[in-house]
């Protein structure tokens, strides 16, 4: 049994233009100790699906409209707020893109890396202290003893993610979200940042759920890719497999557009259009507008193309005009 | 003769620290000492991280800062000797597309008054007929729907709006335009669209260009010539496949092995 | 080569912040009801006024002193028997005005200082901010009455034409001339924080002169703040002027205004307390509207809820 099954999760937002389906029917399973990466383009529900296990989407406008999250025989979704809070944090924690942001800048770093051994742990302060350090030194911060009682700005975007995981990693979690941790960094540091997350994540043996919208960070770092578009997964795969075979149109529509695969002076493969208003209800197959590479006039028109295992392991949405 | 010459460019800023009657000047060296030349109708690629000083680099070229010191020489004029009101004239002859598409353009003006205000800028001489067609002219060039001319900023795509941003950098009918990161806030989707678009227009229109980017294999793609700043210098600088593939310099090494690479290409 | 323009019909309307804003404060029920609520009390003071029906609010008639509300006199009679509905209406001029044009004044001034020192920076910015600080340590109420008093001399002749009027004017430019602080500091802070955005970079590569930038790229986008500001400024403003003519200060008979009313009713508050109700129910709706529209229009202006 996976560590965590998400099976047809909807999250849809009530804002004036109307019903916005940011998530709709989102099933994937996570297994211990394995990387699962979710790529999709802004707006394509990568981030709300992850806010949604956590609790984390403002409701209102948000409102979780059905499915289910198994963790450990409790159901993330439906679970008190209570029940929750002793999840979150302790036993799956998030970083986000942003560590300035996402770090309280009028508290010391002690004080923030402390706090999730405090309340899951209850563990005094001295003690607590003593773990901080030890964490921040295992994440690579030089000088863990002086670093630890600085404030985060004085500490550089690197260094602050490095604090972010470290806290994010204390309660030694079995999940670890991370919400696009390296897209504010500079490359030389997002490869310490990722080369971090997979030592880390090594040693402790926790699953991460991997979100960014950079398939290039995405196949270097995960087992599984899970591609999203419009609110829905349309394609997974193990890594290897989903880059060197992509079977959904939209899936090879976005590996042809990165500039990297092009050789020099040829043009860029464009996907034209624009990714579908998720306020309107969607008929068919929401990448019809958009596919050139399958014909999309073989695409369904009027049902929602099923999430299928065509081959071992390899699912993807079964839409004949994406698929040739 | 280079189209762009920077010798010796230096930009040093002095930030005050203290309270109200004791201060202590720091300085802070964000461009010391750039030497560069961009052929005309060629296409440089600046590359650099966060901080090393290219977004300062490039609004001293734009004459937005002066330079400490150094001289810029647009067609073998240089530019750091012209009083204000010289620079305002020539200042049509080089334009700039900004990284951020949701801050670069007025939220109170339609498309129409954005580009109108531009055009206008080079030939005021215009009539309303006259400006009518350029207006329609430019969104053509840029791939706009004409319909779209009466709407606003903030309902359009973030490709979209970068695609206003290029039409208004476009309407001074520039010899030199300046993109800082123009792609790097937009979806992969949609960034090729605006790379291809770019690279189109340099060819087009004989457009000289210096695009900055932080993505290697962004710069690798549309550059024709590589140069590499690392804190406020340029280290390295040459043809973009050679510089790619033999790099010389440490620091261009290290930047090339960071890039994350797709596994298909591997 | 000619280029085919598109018609009139093939353009699609744009909708600017102001007019989304406008259908965000349409669904605001409280807002429209006080907006409709300070319409009507215009139509009644400006319009209502005028017609034929209504009596003389200057017209005594000591034989019928506190009179209570009938048929003749629908709120009745005052201390020297002038019609109360009347004088309500009448007064309500003056106290409108007295909210529109300080208000307008205010805005007028404190936009363009608020503007030109924010944009200058440096240390033009300091001085003018130095100005305005040492004008903020001044009691408003005395500066008020000076500079009452220094206006209303000079421009006596000048403002004879305007009749009845002639003796307010110079109270409303006073207190709108001093109420401008805070919608500097508001523009100023506006102003710096949009200065450094990259539209404006983009005009001063345009070549585009100073003045332009600062008027057409600039100050628009920092009216929203500004409009909610002025609209809670009303009421104050009506507010003040009430609070000095209840101490005698400002508006001079023959005119009156709710201030003035209000302190008459609360000289017979035991024996005819209608003549403090019913003034005093015209004056706090009227400030209850403009704040809930105030209210109202902050929630509509904001720009971060506009962008889900």
């Amino acid at each position: 049994m996976p560590l965590l099954e998400v099976k047809n999760l909807k999250t849809h937002f009530h804002t004036r233009d109307g019903i916005v389906r940011a998530v709709d029917g989102v099933s994937f399973p996570v297994e211990k100790g394995k990387t699962i990466g979710i790529v999709g383009e802004s707006g394509s529900g990568k981030s709300v699906t992850c806010y949604s296990l956590l609790g984390l989407v403002p409701m209102p406008p948000g409102k979780i409209e059905g499915g289910s999250a198994i963790f450990d025989d409790t159901d993330l979704l439906k679970c008190h707020e209570n029940d929750l809070c002793k999840i979150r944090g302790k036993r799956i924690s998030m970083i986000f893109q942003d560590p300035m942001t996402s770090l309280n800048p009028y508290l010391r770093i002690s004080t923030q890396i402390t706090e999730p051994l405090r309340i899951h742990m209850g563990m005094d302060k001295k003690r607590a202290k003593k773990e901080a350090i030890e964490a921040l030194r295992e994440v690579g911060i030089p000088e863990p003893e002086k670093r630890v009682n600085m404030y985060p700005h004085e500490f550089s975007g690197g260094m602050r993610q490095r604090a972010m995981i470290a806290m994010a990693l204390i309660t030694k979690p079995e999940i670890l979200i991370a919400d696009e941790p390296t897209t504010a960094l500079d490359v030389t540091v997002q490869k310490q940042i990722l080369e971090l997350i997979k030592s880390r994540q090594k040693e402790l043996g926790t699953a991460v759920i991997f979100i960014t919208h950079d398939l290039a960070v995405i196949s270097e770092i995960c087992d599984e890719v899970n591609v999203m578009y419009a609110g829905k997964i349309v394609e997974r795969a193990n890594s290897r497999e989903l880059f060197s075979n992509p079977l959904h149109a939209y899936t090879r529509s976005l590996l042809q557009s990165i500039p990297a695969t092009q050789l020099k002076g040829e043009k860029l493969f464009t996907i034209s259009g624009l990714p579908p208003n998720l306020a309107k209800p969607i008929q068919g197959c929401a990448f019809r507008p958009r596919n050139q590479i399958g014909n999309s006039d073989e695409c369904l028109t009027q049902s929602t193309p099923e999430f299928k295992e065509l081959d071992s392991n390899h699912w993807v949405q079964n839409c004949p005009g994406c698929l040739t | 003769m280079p189209f762009l010459e920077l010798n010796d460019i230096k930009k040093h800023f002095s930030t005050k620290s203290g309270g109200l009657f004791s201060s202590s000047n720091e300085i802070v060296k964000a461009v010391n000492g750039v030497s560069l030349s961009i052929e005309e109708g060629k296409i440089l690629g600046l590359v650099g991280e966060s901080g090393c000083g290219k977004s300062t680099l490039s609004r001293l070229i734009m004459q937005l800062l002066e330079p400490t010191h150094g001289s810029i020489v647009l067609e073998g004029q240089n530019l750091t000797n012209l009083n204000s009101s010289e620079v305002r004239s020539r200042r049509l002859d080089f334009q700039m597309i900004f990284q951020d598409p949701y801050a670069s353009l007025n939220p109170r003006m339609t498309v129409w008054s954005t580009l109108s205000e531009a055009i206008l800028t080079r030939k005021p001489q215009l009539n309303k007929e006259e400006l009518k067609q350029n207006v329609v002219k430019l969104m053509e060039m840029v791939g706009l729907d004409k319909q779209y001319v009466r709407k606003y900023p903030h309902e359009f795509s973030g490709g979209q709006r970068q695609r206003i941003a290029i039409a208004r950098a476009l309407a001074p009918e520039p010899k030199l335009i300046i993109a800082d990161e123009p792609v790097s806030a937009l979806d992969v989707s949609i960034q090729s669209q605006i790379l291809n678009l770019l690279k189109d227009l340099v060819n087009n229109l004989g457009l000289t260009m210096l695009f900055i980017s932080h993505d290697l294999s962004v710069v690798r793609y549309i550059a024709d010539r590589i140069a590499v700043m690392y804190y406020g210098k340029i280290v390295e600088t040459g043809e973009a496949e050679s510089l790619m593939e033999n790099p010389q310099h440490q620091y261009t090494k290290e930047l090339l092995e960071s890039v994350p690479k797709v596994l298909s290409l591997v | 080569m000619r280029i085919s323009l598109p018609t009139e019909s093939e353009l699609e309307k744009g909708s600017s912040l102001g007019r989304d804003a406008w259908a965000r404060l349409r669904k605001n029920k409280l807002a429209m009801l006080s907006m409709c609520f300070i319409g009507l009390m215009l139509i009644i003071c400006f319009i209502v006024a005028q017609l034929p029906f209504i009596d003389d609010p200057n017209e005594q008639n000591l034989e019928n002193r506190f009179a209570p509300p009938s048929g003749d006199h629908i709120m009745g009679t005052d201390q020297l028997g002038r019609d109360l509905f009347s004088r309500i209406l009448f007064g309500g001029q003056i106290s409108m005005l007295v909210g529109f044009i300080a208000t307008g004044v205010a805005l007028l001034i404190g936009i363009t200082y608020g503007a030109i020192s924010g944009y200058a920076g440096g240390r033009t910015d300091a001085i003018m901010m130095r100005v305005v600080d040492t004008l903020y340590a001044i009691p408003f109420l005395v500066l008020v009455i000076v500079l009452k008093v220094v206006i209303a001399g000079p421009m006596e002749e000048q403002l004879k034409w305007m009749g009845r009027f002639a003796n307010i004017v110079p109270l409303f430019f006073a207190i709108g001339a001093l109420g401008w602080l805070t919608l500097a500091r508001i523009t100023r802070t506006q102003v710096m924080a949009i200065k450094e955005q990259e539209f404006v970079e983009a005009a001063t590569s345009l070549g585009l002169s100073k003045m332009r930038i600062l008027f057409r790229h600039i100050v628009p986008n920092t009216l929203g703040p500004a409009i909610v500001y002025a609209t809670l400024t009303i009421p104050s403003f009506i507010l003040f002027e009430a609070s000095l003519s209840y101490l005698g200060v400002g508006i001079e008979a023959p005119n009156s205004s709710w201030g003035i009313l209000i302190k008459e009713g609360a000289d017979f508050l035991e024996t005819q307390l209608y003549l403090l109700i019913i003034p005093g129910l015209f004056f706090s709706l009227t400030l209850f509207a403009f704040n809930f529209l105030g209210d109202g229009l902050r929630d509509a202006l904001d720009v971060r809820a506009s962008k889900d």
